[in-house]
């Protein structure tokens, strides 16, 4: 079973680095995919400089949202909002190193949806759905 | 000359098999397809393949008034369609049979029609938490707009309906319309819809049958459930999409206003008005699927050569068979009745892997299954779930096909426990 769950997904998806809360937090969101049950939350701890100095993801669903949550929590460490603004379908799919369809492509975005909408309200992250 | 559908001998399972052109490829080099889907869409046959290939090579014209030759014969192909049909469920007469698009359209044709005219603020719509949403969101949409109540039959954990509660709300709630599935599209649960129909009616409620899936899985017949309105899809039960069928007692549909209006369903226009045409021509408006109903009409033919009761001890037995050995697999839960109470319909979860990731790994081997919640999202949010995989059974799935079936279960194991 090579490409789709490459060790990289499933290594992520069984064995998460980024799963979690984070309470007190600066910034929380969650959303699900309702046709298939992933549903992610993830939250987000700034700097005084608005950089993001932690962040973790909770829920359940499928390897791909799973991993990709993990993958993408962990990449934004550091990073600043106006960065994660700036991330697309295209920063997942590379992360992923997979190609996917669109269904499993909705799955993937899952995360990269919340987050935006949590950053940046709901506008920002309308194209992810 | 039309092309007959050709069937072997009913128990000739290999050779029924055999008919159905698409099953014998590969989807990925080495890996020969498994269709486990059949609950989404059915396999078609070559003799249904055929007729509606006959039908546009030979036969093609508009239909209803014909004078030229081609219209005439087009004519009576579609009406003997319409006479299929009612043999095939044993309705008394062929007006009651109305052609639609799929079952969805046919509940939404008696929404519209007969439930928009009979039930007011107030009423009462009884259905079962296992329904599909073709037979939920009509009711919703009525609900909402005229002020009606919905009951919901409650599902138990073993996947039959509460007994008690549905003698309990049909007492209580004096519904206008009960409204439930003959076999549960996720759980494979045959309801005894001919006792529940004689309770319903007792208490003054007209019976609303989905067939969807029972249908191409067994033998059904109006006249002994007593239905007021069975619904059920040509594209289930072998034939091509697009085409679908309600059926109606005569007296209900002469009393119903029309659904879609335009041509065809009018006996006379001016401009200041129109009168209806008699049934079943009244419910059909505008061009029909003409092709598609001579194609349900191959796939009826097909069907009866196996016999319905074949078709049914078949999957059965498939179904038993499936059961027996999912329940090898470690951490596999399957959802419903034991294999006697259900046809071939096998929703299940698994502890190690999300429903859309057995569907990959499955796909990878070969296996067409589905992932989601199967048009039921009240029924799996009853067992607490997002999604189930789901593995549907027909006439043309054997036993081999299940043990590879089982085999690509142990590798999502293998791969995500």
């Amino acid at each position: 079973m090579d490409d789709l769950y490459r060790e990289l997904i499933l290594d992520r998806y069984k064995n998460p680095r980024m799963r979690g809360t984070l309470d007190p937090h600066d910034i929380s969101y969650e959303d699900d995919n309702p046709l298939c049950g992933d549903h992610l939350r993830i939250d987000l701890r700034l700097d005084a400089e608005g950089r993001i100095h932690e962040a973790a993801f909770s829920g359940e669903g499928c390897a791909i949202s799973q991993a990709s949550a993990d993958l993408l929590t962990e990449s934004i460490v550091g990073k600043s909002l106006e960065e994660v603004r700036k991330l697309g379908k295209e920063d997942i799919l590379e992360m992923l190193g997979i190609e996917l369809s669109p269904v499993r492509l909705k799955c993937a975005l899952l995360s990269l949806k919340v987050l935006k909408a949590g950053a940046y309200g709901l506008a920002e992250a309308k194209d992810l759905d | 000359m039309n092309p007959r559908s050709v069937a072997p001998a009913p128990l000739d399972w290999q050779a029924i098999r055999e008919q159905f052109p698409i099953l014998d490829q590969e989807v990925r080099p080495g890996v020969r397809l498994v269709y486990l889907d059949s609950a989404a869409t059915s396999q078609k046959p070559a003799a249904v393949i055929e007729a509606m290939d006959h039908f546009y090579r030979k036969t093609n014209a508009n239909i209803h008034r014909a004078v030229h030759h081609l219209a005439e014969e087009a004519t009576a192909e579609y009406e003997q369609a319409r006479k299929r049909v009612a043999d095939f469920i044993g309705a008394e007469q062929p007006q009651e049979i109305i052609f639609t698009r799929n079952t969805t359209e046919s509940i939404n044709l008696v929404m519209q029609t007969w439930a928009k005219a009979n039930l007011h603020s107030g009423d009462t719509i009884l259905l079962t938490e296992m329904e599909h949403h073709s037979n939920i969101v009509p009711w919703q949409m009525l609900a909402s707009e005229r002020g009606l109540k919905l009951e919901f039959v409650p599902v138990t954990e073993q996947g039959q309906l509460d007994y008690p509660s549905l003698e309990r709300l049909l007492e209580e709630k004096r519904p206008g319309l009960v409204a439930l599935t003959q076999m549960s599209n996720v759980l494979g649960t045959i309801n005894p819809v001919e006792e529940i129909a004689r309770k319903a009616h007792q208490a003054g409620a007209l019976v609303l049958v989905d067939g969807a899936q029972s249908v191409p899985h067994m033998a059904v017949n109006v006249r002994s459930l007593d239905a007021d309105f069975l619904a059920f899809s040509g594209h289930k039960m072998c034939g091509p999409t697009g085409i679908g069928v309600l059926y109606a007692k005569r007296a209900l549909l002469e009393a119903m206003p029309p659904f879609l209006g335009g041509g065809e369903m009018i006996r006379r226009v001016h401009l200041r008005g129109f009168e209806p045409n008699e049934v079943p021509h009244k419910f059909e408006a505008g061009t029909p699927a003409i092709a598609e109903a001579i194609g349900l009409r191959a796939a009826i033919d097909f069907l009866e050569s196996v016999g319905m009761g074949a078709v049914h001890s078949h999957e059965q037995e498939i179904e038993a068979y499936a059961l027996d050995r999912l329940s090898e697999i470690p951490g596999l839960r399957v959802y419903g009745p034991p294999a006697e109470a259900r046809g071939g319909v096998t929703s299940f979860s698994m502890k190690s892997a999300h429903p859309h990731d057995v569907a990959q790994v499955l796909d990878r081997y070969g296996l067409a299954v589905r992932a989601g919640h199967h048009c039921a999202m009240p029924l799996h949010e009853r067992y607490g779930l997002a999604a189930t995989t789901r593995a549907s059974f027909y006439l043309y799935n054997t036993r081999e096909e299940v043990d590879r079936l089982i085999e690509a279960l142990g590798k999502v194991n293998e791969l995500f426990a």
